[in-house]
């Protein structure tokens, strides 16, 4: 055996080590845009950890939540990564089954993720349980021309009272206008999301301190009465059907004055391949009713590592990349700045390029830090979480009292109806769960 | 004046017949146009006529391995169906032909387990499948369908089993043919309409499920279901490719289902009317 024979032989002995080691990360994700073009710029990960392989299993929202969860609490070890939001952080983290991003690297600079977001990751114990992909807090889009034309000029800052006067103003139903477009599909995600914020900012919570249901209070009766009305009067057709995406197709299309919902939305309105208003669009912050809450949510989207998985180690390396300044820097150079995940990091917003590219940006900005999740309502609440509460019972109620207000703006039932009913349902719940004694 | 009376009943039943199917094609053939209009285009509605855009095919494609998917769906359906054959002949071959007194009970206690919600046994199927290593597996999923589907599939065999005179299986006793070859030679050659609408039926079924396969995979056996699901969109609009991908999902078991019809309407109806 000579010399050449033994180096070829410890190299192919190598290199078969190599890919024995090779560990091979599953991660569960939503199909939403930026999580698709992560998806694509893999290769600069891979290219840097050679020895980590990674597979995808993109799920639909509700579905990826009820695997994940399923999994995390039989301990079956399918995810090494999962993409969760900030509601199912905390929960999970209170029970244990997460683990903590102890280990993001000297470079991860976690001081520079945006505090609103950052808080909502960050345990009891105060260390962080998700890194942040993406982040989102609500705000108006408004139609310039349609507001030009009614008149009116949209403040920065507009009061509820101001978007009402706006919107029925700007509605001409007979040229396909509404004036507003609102969510009203039941869900916890979808219409509550909503709902839950306006009402902080018409004074009204979900529970008073002692965890007692507060539907059956005038200011929950004031946010309902004013949303059925306004929607009435000046929203499209079928309201009560209508989610992210139906809203967001009907302002791309040029029938909606004014649209308010996730900053997200702002790079698709303002986007000309997709939308046929792309330059009409303006922003302003969500409305207030002058009690000192505004109507703004908060909402990332993370990936963190459930407790059961054997590979946390690589899967901290990849949350580390995808969570970074240099991927936000990878997505500038490959897609455009216009495509950068929004709302995780102060430095985007620090951005001249990103500036110039987002005209929203300072308006997401400032929207995602006036959210105040530890003291979402203008009265005290035992709860965290601005267009939810962060216990595991909210998803069913959520979307329980969603069905009724639904059913109420779809004129199925009256307002205080769907309010008594939903009192009703909370109370009973929140008595079967040990939250009222 | 009969012929007149006749031919009325004719052309009255036949356009019944048309609108009838085309309300259950319906769904499928607005899948199939709503895939060829683009985001904006399908989010409309009824009113909209299709670009003809592909460009939904094009996405669905660069996003996903369709084959890999493809591949799961055949293996998992047909092998879940073989497995229940296997199983459902010699058992309906013994309930149809030596039953007991417990034999109704056995079948309706068969059929019920089908009445039982699949969530209500989700957590401890799960964590066998976790002990078990099956997690993720297309052995696992091929058994768990066989499970699921294998009452329909005795149901059925059961039905036509009994259908076919005890008198021709005695003969060939009586000729000397073992049990074995009674049920080979002599009762599934007579059978075949009937095992052939069977197993088309039953690939249909595992094809189809949707509930097991999403929960039990990630992506080593994910099928068909899985692709589907993988489209649909919280923030950003999807249904023009959540429409290319069910398209792509359907169209083989569309195809099988069209080529062997006769087979499947004459199987499903054998013994419905004496």
């Amino acid at each position: 055996m000579n010399l050449k024979t033994l180096l070829l032989g410890t190299c192919s002995a190598a290199l078969l080590c190599g890919f024995a080691n090779a560990e091979t990360l599953t991660i569960a994700t939503v199909n939403n845009g930026d999580m698709i073009r992560m998806q694509g710029l893999t290769d600069d990960f891979t290219a840097k950890n050679p020895d980590i392989e990674l597979n995808w299993v993109t799920l639909e929202e509700n579905v990826l939540r009820e695997r994940v969860t399923t999994d995390i609490a039989t301990k079956g070890g399918q995810y090494d990564i999962m993409t969760i939001g900030t509601y199912e952080v905390p929960i999970w983290a209170k029970q244990g089954w997460l683990v903590a991003l102890d280990n993001l690297g000297a470079d991860y600079d976690a001081d520079d993720l945006l505090p609103a977001i950052r808080s909502g990751l960050t345990g009891e114990d105060g260390k962080l349980y998700a890194a942040p992909f993406y982040g989102e807090s609500s705000f108006v889009m408004y139609r310039k021309d349609l507001m030009e034309k009614a008149g009116l000029t949209m403040p920065d800052a507009p009061t509820w009272e101001f978007i009402a006067d706006a919107a029925r103003k700007m509605t001409d139903r007979t040229a396909g206008i509404n004036g507003i477009c609102l969510r009203g599909k039941a869900g916890w995600g979808e219409n509550m999301a909503f709902l839950t914020a306006t009402a902080n900012a018409f004074g009204a919570r979900w529970f008073d301190e002692n965890w007692a249901p507060q539907f059956d209070q005038p200011e929950w009766k004031n946010t309902l009465d004013f949303y059925v009305k306004l929607m009435n009067d000046a929203g499209p057709q079928g309201a009560s059907s209508n989610g992210f995406n139906e809203n967001l197709a009907l302002f791309q299309q040029g029938n909606c004055g004014m649209w308010i919902d996730a900053t997200v939305a702002a790079s698709f309105v303002s986007n000309p391949k997709e939308s046929t208003v792309a330059d009409k669009v303006g922003y302003a912050l969500a409305p207030d009713t002058g009690l000192g809450k505004r109507g703004n949510w908060l909402w990332a989207w993370n990936l963190a590592i459930p407790a059961g998985t054997q590979k946390a180690e690589a899967a901290e390396k990849f949350i580390a990349w995808a969570t970074s300044k240099d991927y936000t820097k990878l997505v500038a150079e490959k897609e455009g700045w216009a495509n950068v995940p929004p709302g995780t990091r102060s430095s985007l917003y620090a951005n001249a390029d990103y500036e110039a590219a987002a005209p929203f940006a300072k308006m997401t900005l400032d929207s995602i830090n006036a959210a105040d999740p530890k003291n979402p309502a203008v009265k005290p609440v035992p709860y965290v979480g601005v267009q939810f509460v962060a216990i595991p019972e909210f998803q069913g109620l959520g979307t329980t009292v969603g069905q009724l207000f639904s059913a109420a703006l779809a004129g199925q039932m009256s307002v205080d109806d769907a309010l008594a009913q939903a009192q009703q349902v909370t109370t009973r719940e929140m008595t079967r769960a040990g939250y009222i004694k | 004046m009969a012929r007149a009376v006749s031919t009325r009943r004719t052309v009255v039943f036949t356009i019944a017949a048309w609108i009838i199917a085309l309300i259950l094609f319906f769904p499928i053939l607005y899948t199939i146009i709503t895939s060829f209009k683009s985001e904006t285009e399908a989010i409309q509605g009824f009113g909209i006529v299709p670009s003809g855009t592909v460009e939904s095919y094009a996405a669905v494609q660069a996003q996903s391995n369709y084959f890999k998917f493809f591949l799961n769906s055949v293996i998992i359906s047909v092998g879940s169906t073989l497995l229940a054959l296997l199983v459902a002949v010699p058992a309906a071959w013994s309930m149809a032909f030596s039953p007991t007194r417990r034999t109704k009970d056995i079948l309706m206690w068969m059929l019920s387990t089908k009445m039982m919600p699949a969530v209500a046994v989700l957590v401890p199927i799960y964590l066998i499948f976790r002990d078990t290593g099956l997690l993720d597996s297309r052995v696992g999923l091929t058994v768990m369908l066989t499970l699921i589907n294998l009452p329909i599939v005795i149901w059925m065999l059961y039905t036509y089993f009994r259908e076919i005179p005890g008198e021709i299986l005695e003969a060939a006793r009586m000729d000397g043919a073992s049990l074995w070859g009674e049920i080979v030679y002599v009762l599934t050659p007579m059978a075949v309409p009937g095992i052939a609408s069977t197993m088309l039926l039953n690939i249909i079924l595992a094809w189809n499920e949707a509930f097991w396969t999403i929960r039990l995979t990630t992506t080593n056996a994910a099928p068909l279901t899985a692709f589907i699901a993988s489209f649909s969109s919280p923030q950003g609009l999807f249904w023009a490719k959540l429409s290319a991908a069910s398209t792509l999902a359907i169209a083989p078991i569309l195809i099988m289902g069209w080529f062997s019809q006769k087979q499947l309407v004459r199987g499903l109806t054998f013994g419905a009317v004496k």
